[in-house]
């Protein structure tokens, strides 16, 4: 469906670029920090409040979104000179909705546990703003090789906010680690923790849990970059 | 050849290409991964029994651990009397194996409707749920090998955000509990989420049902309770301890009526 030369799109490509050429690697490391999806542009912040109270509800949500992010981009790239315009935004969703939904499936047959506790968040990866943010943005006017470092680069953006949002929640608020396959880890002795009778000095933090403590510590995230790196700081 | 991009014709072809490559790719990933599923819902049924008779289970060893324990298998109406029974290996096609019930299925289709309505009335309440096409799967299991049975009664409810289900053990005797299992799928975190802890499935354990009552046991806020009724719900999580007070006190008493005249039964033959 894809014809070679190309008239239409938004961005002008030179057909002989390296694949790791040096603004190729930029699509790779920018999302990190200077356009990290959620600390910077504010996207996809629902999902990072929701799934970050155990860190492997977290790895496994930030595979599931590089899984569907790939696949979004790539197919997306591949159709672009195919997609008419009017139909382009319906388009994007199906390709994402279908490749969530395959998610789903296979987390529900193979990791039926970490399946429940994700409950309906990995339906809710289709009404992640990264992903129909970077399908618009990159995918339809790009190739398909650096539409799938695009997507690379913004889901482990993604991740590594979501990681670093649930080990602190988890390790204040459980007062454990988990990782899939492992189950929760607990590394402080039983004995420290307050019981009913007054024994044990320890309590876990329950606001950890909840969902507000979250976006407290994205913000604090946020604070941190802004303060070390000077792109951020907005002048006005 | 040109083709228009914008046509109208192009725009229908390419939705509805698309559409139906779609849709294949999902049926077909959806039939592929169904066995599975169904197998891991069942195992996840068959743990949730054995927690409730305190037996630890894991994904690997439930089946074996399940056949070991679970003896017999019974099916009962609202009204106590026994429907069907099986005490051989589950055949999954088969729709009176009493675990075969779904027993979520039917309070989402029947039941939940029917509390809501009736909820205040319990006539009303009984009446409805006499009537409704439902059937109350038990399990017995000998728990200690040596012929003590204790049996454990399914029962779905709602919390806070969604469904609520647990699994009574009852001994021998009709109203002490042996062991109770309690889950949830979105209750709250910390608070309403604490149904599926030990902490809050260990109080029920050596209470005793109030079996000549209308309320047969009761989860109480505020406070650890005087009597062998009643246990302390959570603390914060108000609407998920009512939740399952409500579905205790709706479910228990079927089993306790089946179990109380199958006995009757025996001590006659």
């Amino acid at each position: 469906m894809s014809t070679e030369t190309q008239t239409q799109a938004p961005v002008i490509e030179k057909k002989s670029e390296p694949l790791f050429s040096k603004k190729n690697r930029k699509l790779l490391s920018d999302p990190l920090n200077d356009s990290n999806p959620i600390t910077v542009q504010v996207l996809g912040i629902c999902s990072a409040l929701a799934i970050t109270v155990q860190v492997q509800q977290a790895v496994i949500m930030s595979l599931s979104v590089l899984f569907v992010m790939i696949g979004g981009n790539a197919i997306v790239s591949l159709m672009r000179n195919g997609i008419p315009d009017r139909i382009r935004i319906i388009v994007q969703l199906v390709v994402v909705a279908a490749l969530v939904i395959i998610v789903n499936e296979v987390l529900k047959a193979f990791l039926p546990d970490i399946s429940e506790k994700l409950s309906v968040f990995v339906g809710l990866i289709i009404t992640n703003c990264i992903i129909m943010g970077r399908l618009e943005a990159f995918a339809l006017g790009n190739r398909v090789g650096p539409s799938v470092l695009d997507a690379i680069g913004n889901a482990t953006g993604y991740a590594w906010i979501l990681l670093v949002v649930s080990l602190v929640r988890e390790v204040f608020g459980s007062g454990a680690i988990s990782f899939p396959g492992l189950g929760q880890v607990k590394f402080l002795p039983d004995s420290w923790f307050m019981t009913a009778a007054g024994e044990g000095f320890y309590e876990n933090n329950n606001l950890m849990i909840l969902p507000p403590m979250a976006l407290v510590v994205v913000g604090v995230i946020i604070w941190i970059q802004r303060s070390r790196n000077p792109k951020l700081i907005e002048e006005n | 050849m040109a083709i228009n991009k914008n046509s109208n014709g192009y725009t229908f072809f390419f939705a509805i290409v698309m559409v139906v490559v779609v849709g294949v790719a999902l049926a077909v990933v959806s039939q592929v991964l169904k066995p599975l599923q169904k197998e891991n819902e069942a195992i996840k049924k068959k743990m949730d029994i054995l927690g409730a008779i305190k037996v630890e289970a894991n994904r690997g060893n439930a089946n074996e651990l399940f056949a070991q324990y679970v003896t017999r298998r019974v099916a009962v109406d609202y009204m106590g009397n026994q429907v069907s029974a099986r005490k051989d290996s589950i055949n999954p096609t088969d729709k009176d194996d009493p675990f075969n019930i779904d027993v979520q299925k039917d309070y989402r289709t029947y039941v939940k409707k029917i509390v809501k309505t009736n909820g205040k009335n319990p006539e009303a309440l009984n009446k409805a749920l006499a009537e409704a096409p439902v059937n109350y799967p038990v399990f017995e299991c000998n728990v200690d090998g040596n012929g003590k049975i204790v049996y454990v009664c399914p029962m779905v409810g709602t919390g806070l955000w969604g469904p609520i289900w647990g699994y009574v053990a009852l001994e021998d005797d009709f109203k002490t509990i042996y062991g109770a299992k309690f889950d949830h799928k979105t209750e709250t975190p910390g608070l309403g989420a604490e149904i599926n802890q030990p902490g809050f499935q260990d109080k029920f354990v050596g209470q005793e049902l109030n079996v000549s009552s209308e309320t047969m046991f009761s989860v109480l806020k505020g406070g650890a309770p005087t009597d062998v009724h009643s246990v302390d719900g959570i603390t914060g999580g108000t609407i998920t301890s009512k939740g399952v007070d409500e579905m205790l006190n709706r479910t228990l008493p079927v089993y306790v009526k089946y179990l109380q005249s199958s006995n009757q039964q025996r001590a006659e033959r």
